[in-house]
């Protein structure tokens, strides 16, 4: 017994990807109408609701199905607009994934337009919140408990200040990316705990771009790298980010 | 693989990073497991499993891939992270201990003697508390 993993959905026209799919099998197109359904055969044990479940909780197994979908969804977008689906979107067979494309066409149709001729671009910013001068101590020697207190004043006030100034960072920076993007998305800042990094993110965004914008898009980004704040671009990615109705 | 990344101009001195940055296991799970199009398929994935998953990425963060190279996987372990694995019958228990003490304390108070803690006194001491 098999089930039919769904990546994305886009335009008939295209061939399938070539690409290896999340069960190590070769991608396939169901085609209703306009539209075009890029699936892969994968086996029923492996991909059922109990498989499934237990994959949520195996970070190497999740790994290898969000490499495998986010590379055939990758591959796809190349040949034109796609509409790229949640992981773990599985039917039966391809006889339900057509009723779904038939029942769903206006959307989907309404999204690869959106998405035409753009490309996502993700964004991380990273400043060094802490690179303000230290103010200078309030001298108070005399006073042991007052000079102990003004200087925990002293701590606490910058680290409001640090926490301000990198909110003021990201808000400006993302302003400015979205004056050239079409559309603009914050995601979550990253944990630090793990990254080996000094500085802290203060912005981590994701954008579609007008491909005949991406010019002005590196010349923001270029920017901003010059205001002493450390930028990491990736991308393209699929739209992602805005194949839901926003 | 999405491609090395978009070259910014005048800074061509770091590519390595922007690529490693381009292939970023967070970086994929924030968009395949939070974005894309929903559609319920005839196979149900418990949702909650996966908000569970992605709660734990973004507590665990920068990088799964950092992690593995440092040999951390605390995560795999951690009962407050692992959705499926969760002992509940160990919760249990400790809830039930937890509500056996609060029966034994109140019962202990209300058989406390009244004269010992005058009305007033009790009640300001509950305005306080609270």
């Amino acid at each position: 017994m098999s089930l039919v993993w769904l990546y994305a959905v886009r335009g008939a026209a295209a061939a399938a990807p070539t690409r290896t799919g999340v069960d190590g099998e070769e991608p396939r197109l169901v085609v209703h109408g306009e539209l075009a359904a890029v699936v892969g055969t994968v086996s029923e044990q492996g991909f059922d609701e109990q498989a499934l479940a237990a994959a949520m909780d195996d970070l190497p197994r999740i790994e290898r199905l969000a490499r495998a979908h986010h590379g055939v969804i990758a591959e796809a977008a190349e040949a034109g607009p796609v509409a790229p689906l949640r992981l773990a979107t599985v039917y039966r067979d391809d006889a339900a994934v057509a009723r779904m494309l038939a029942e769903r066409s206006s959307d989907l149709a309404a999204v690869l337009e959106r998405v035409r001729g753009r490309r996502e671009w993700g964004v991380k910013v990273y400043v060094d919140a802490k690179a303000e001068a230290p103010a200078a101590e309030p001298a108070a020697e005399d006073r042991p408990g007052t000079s102990y207190l003004l200087r925990r004043r002293a701590q606490r006030d910058r680290g409001v200040a640090a926490a301000e100034r990198a909110r003021r960072v990201a808000d400006t920076l993302d302003a400015a990316l979205a004056a050239v993007a079409q559309s603009a998305i914050r995601l979550k800042i990253q944990d630090a705990r793990l990254s080996g990094r000094t500085q802290d993110m203060v912005l981590n965004a994701t954008y579609l771009v007008d491909t005949a914008a991406e010019e002005d898009f590196r010349a923001v980004l270029a920017g901003i790298e010059g205001d002493g704040a450390t930028v990491a671009v990736t991308g393209p990615w699929p739209p992602f980010s805005f194949a839901e109705a926003p | 693989m999405t491609s090395g990344g978009l070259p910014v101009p005048g800074n061509t001195a770091r590519p390595p990073e922007r690529r490693m940055e381009s292939t970023n296991l967070a970086d994929i799970l924030e968009r395949v497991l939070d974005k894309g199009i929903v559609i319920a398929g005839d196979i149900r994935v418990n949702l909650l499993d996966i908000e569970l998953l992605t709660i734990k990425i973004r507590l665990l963060v920068a990088s799964v891939d950092k992690a593995r190279e440092m040999g951390i996987d605390w995560w795999e372990h951690d009962p407050s992270l692992s959705s499926g694995k969760r002992d509940l019958t160990e919760e249990n228990r400790r809830l039930r201990r937890r509500i056996g003490e609060l029966e034994a304390a109140r019962n202990a108070e209300l058989e406390a003697p009244r004269e010992v803690r005058p009305k007033r006194r009790s009640a300001a001491r509950n305005r306080e508390d609270r």
